[in-house]
């Protein structure tokens, strides 16, 4: 197994922390893993992406360039990260703002509609987590019982509430995506 | 030992506070500012000192002070704020005072930027501050040897008294990976390292210990220098560490250090893959340079390639070590643009004769050939 | 028509960078309007600290120059001396001005060099994300003061305009806000007494300006705005603070 993931959207739609999640859980599980965000004041508002790689091997470059996996959370990060994505990559797309396909057809996209899902399930901040749902249950990248750990984890000392919430919203995920995700 | 996943900059914070730190002076500056943020917080939990100096001239002053107080002390700062350090680093290696300096780096020259950069090399490894000085200079390149570096270069700063840096750059600063830090070591262990020669007070038990760099009388700053050169050359025959990776059977030799080593080796896993046999010779310590293992593996090979993230500045002390025997090319990033490893994949075919249909357009990137045979 | 509320003719055309009730940009304008009024765009000489403000050099539409971090009086006095008939000023946050640049801005002043420094003084280093600034307030928390400054390890805040006011060469010197519409008339006018100091060749003007740093400061812009009245003003009181001759 080598994951090697680039995720991208808006600063505060939460990419970071849901990449920190899936690096933490393989941790969990016994993998080699590292995580890249992208830094400094273009962050303000505009777009973050963060490189993940969660690996059976050693890691060599932690920097993903060509990724086998790519998540957009929005429009822009579509049409930035597209063409970077290994022919058979995987594509997950945010459907909820995203309404344009992809250019190419030899990869594998997928949609999901986290913005929606989160609203129904009362909070718009779960998308992430509906994401991550999604992606566990189409790579297997990770064991579910690492990421509800990682969770606990770096939620720290919040509510009860707030931590099943999130896993709530990480089995929406897992469960939307097939049901929602038919090839575009 | 438990792993637990940490951003490097913070690793290596914890690290120094592990190996015995407890005065920490540095001034803010991306992209290593996490490490005056954590230590703003682990230092009054460990009894320690954090100060945010009003510059990074007065933190490395600070750390100057502390040394010479017979302190365990640490500065950290980026590229342009080494630069106003420099000074300072003069005089603490003059003094012989045992430190650690970290410089994460970014791109320059000037204000430049603030993404990963490779080009502070020269003012590392060559003295960049004023007269002959050494800085035993450690180049990490994950995570888990930031904390490791960070954790010896206090007890080799110790050893030799001498000021060590850690040279990372933003990437890996920025970075998060599993790390196994190191244990905490006793106080105690620490205290007991001979600092009798610190000024601490003489207690009218013994002479002033006196912390002058000002020698009037040529004859005695002579002294000075070859007391200087004596230690340095040991060690240099001491204390060189290198990585090699694949390089048993290689005849094509890369050479790189830092985060960029391991986008090379991924480079050379896909050339394996084509049947290239290349190879990587990492050097760890920057200052003392692996000469000798670059000479031994320049003899085996047809070529050697150096990646950096700069205009070149490694490839030269690896000229030095090969001299004319085999040809030296390089081909970089700069501006805190990162080498991809696609990049250095085309290089490594380029040079081993591959005709790939990639390799018909260029990278982006600076490429030369610094010595011909 | 007339157009009252155009873009001064001293900023160019390129939109700030700058975070939502950040007031770095109302401060731009107010200088910018300034030379505009005074008519002296084509003779001004701007220098660009290291600081959010890092990036005036896109938007005065003025020859300028970037110094290094809090050194920018350093540059200033020379370009100065090099074109006396120019008029120079200097654009530095609390970090450039009160922390690295300390000794720059204090031999500028005692010198009398004849330049005016606009300092914006926003209680943070707020292009760093937030660590403490020499103007942090005691218990302002930052993110190198995590529990809020503590005087006993950090020592206490600066207040520059009162330190430089007593040097001999400091002829006029102003601390403002703009967190009112009443605050920003008063600082246009601070603004320019300090440039028109400048342009008499009566020595060295400085201008402080109480600003917020929403992002960093954890709060919103209006509660920003507040929190300029309600804490930092009692520390930092407004007001004119040095006016030598008829200023
Ligand atoms: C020599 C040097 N040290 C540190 C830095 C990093 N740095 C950039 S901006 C800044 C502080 C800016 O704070 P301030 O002057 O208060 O301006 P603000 O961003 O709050 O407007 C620092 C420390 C630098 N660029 N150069
Ligand atoms: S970080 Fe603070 S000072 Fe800088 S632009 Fe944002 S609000 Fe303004």
């Amino acid at each position: 197994m080598d994951q090697r993931v680039v995720i991208s959207g808006f600063g505060g739609q939460g990419i970071m922390s849901m990449a920190q999640l899936i690096v933490y859980a393989g941790m969990m599980d016994g993998k080699n893993v590292s995580w890249v965000p992208s830094y400094g004041p273009e962050m303000r508002g505009g777009t973050a992406y963060c490189n993940l790689v969660v690996s059976d091997m050693k890691i060599g470059s932690p920097v993903v360039t060509k990724p086998n996996t790519l998540i957009v959370m929005n429009l822009p990060s579509l049409i930035k990260f597209e063409k970077s994505l290994v022919p058979n990559g995987l594509l997950l797309m945010n459907s909820s703002i995203i309404s344009q396909r992809p250019a190419r057809n030899d990869i594998r996209p997928y949609g999901i509609k986290i913005n929606d899902l989160a609203v129904e399930l009362g909070n718009l901040r779960t998308a992430n987590m509906i994401m991550l749902g999604a992606y566990v249950e189409l790579t297997k990248a990770v064991s579910d019982d690492s990421v509800f750990a990682s969770i606990k984890k770096v939620l720290g000392g919040a509510k009860k509430e707030l931590v099943s919430l999130n896993i709530d919203a990480f089995k929406l995920g897992a469960k939307s995506v097939h049901a929602m995700c038919a090839k575009i | 030992m438990e792993k637990v996943l940490m951003k490097g900059n913070e690793a290596l914070a914890e690290s120094a506070i592990r190996a015995g730190c407890r005065y920490y002076f540095g001034y803010p500056i991306t992209p290593q500012s996490e490490i005056p943020e954590y230590l703003s917080k682990r230092m009054p939990q460990v009894g320690g000192v954090f100060l945010q100096a009003e510059s990074e001239v007065a933190a490395i002053n600070m750390v100057y002070g502390a040394a010479a107080a017979g302190a365990r002390t640490m500065t950290s700062s980026s590229s342009l704020g080494i630069s106003l350090k420099l000074e300072g680093i003069s005089y603490i290696a003059a003094a012989e005072l045992p430190c650690v300096i970290v410089n994460i780096m970014r791109g320059g020259p000037g204000l430049g930027g603030i993404q990963p950069a490779q080009s502070d090399y020269f003012q590392a490894t060559k003295g960049g501050g004023h007269g002959d000085y050494r800085l035993i200079v450690y180049a990490p390149s994950s995570v888990q040897e930031l904390a490791d570096m960070t954790y010896q270069a206090f007890d080799i700063a110790d050893m030799y008294r001498n000021p060590v840096m850690i040279l990372g750059d933003g990437l890996l600063g920025q970075m998060m990976e599993q790390v196994e830090l190191p244990e905490f070591k006793e106080n105690k262990l620490i205290k007991t390292a001979d600092k009798s020669w610190a000024a601490t007070g003489t207690k009218e038990s013994r002479p002033p210990n006196i912390f002058n760099t000002l020698y009037l009388d040529p004859e005695k700053l002579e002294e000075l220098n070859l007391a200087l050169f004596e230690k340095y050359k040991a060690i240099e025959s001491r204390e060189v560490r290198a990585e090699e990776y694949m390089t048993a059977d290689a005849d094509l030799l890369l050479v790189a250090y830092g985060i960029t080593a391991r986008i090379v080796k991924t480079a050379i896993d896909e050339a394996r893959k084509k049947g290239i046999k290349a190879g990587l010779m990492r050097p760890i310590t920057l200052w003392p340079f692996p000469k000798a293992l670059a000479n031994q593996l320049s003899a085996q090979v047809k070529c050697i390639l150096t990646v950096e993230m700069s205009q070149g500045q490694l490839i030269e002390d690896v000229c030095l070590a090969v001299g004319r025997r085999v040809p030296v090319h390089f081909y970089g990033r700069v501006g805190g643009m990162i080498p991809s490893v696609e990049a250095v994949y085309h290089e490594i075919c380029r040079y081993a004769g591959m005709k790939d249909d990639a390799l018909l357009e260029l990278d982006a990137g600076i490429r030369y050939t610094y010595a011909e045979v | 028509m007339e157009i009252v509320f155009g873009r001064p003719k001293a900023l160019t055309k390129v939109e700030f960078h700058y975070c939502p009730g950040c007031t770095h940009g109302i401060i731009h304008r107010l200088v910018a309007e300034i030379i505009d009024e005074l008519a002296i765009q084509g003779k001004s000489i701007g220098i660009a600290s290291v600081g959010c403000s890092v990036m005036a050099y896109d938007y005065f539409a003025v020859d300028m120059i970037q110094a290094a971090h809090g050194r920018a009086p350093a540059v200033a006095t020379a370009v100065k001396r090099v074109h006396p008939e120019s008029v120079v000023f200097s654009y530095q946050g609390d970090g450039d001005l009160a922390a690295i640049g300390t000794a720059e801005i204090v031999h500028a002043a005692a010198r009398g060099e004849n330049i005016t420094v606009i300092f914006v003084n926003n209680g943070t280093y707020g292009m760093t994300s937030g660590q403490m600034a020499p103007t942090t307030l005691i218990g302002q928390k930052c993110t190198t003061c995590p529990e809020g400054r503590d005087p006993g390890r950090a020592g206490y805040p600066i207040r520059m305009s009162e330190l430089l006011a007593t040097l001999d060469g400091a002829t006029y010197i102003s601390r403002e806000s703009v967190h009112t519409p009443a605050r920003i008339n008063s600082a246009k006018k601070a603004i320019r007494k300090a440039f028109e100091v400048q342009l008499r060749k009566e020595g060295f003007s400085l201008v402080e300006i109480l600003s917020t740093c929403p992002i960093n400061w954890g709060l919103n812009p209006v509660d920003s705005l507040k929190r300029v009245e309600d804490e930092m003003v009692p520390f930092y009181p407004l007001g004119e603070i040095k006016k030598c001759r008829e200023v």
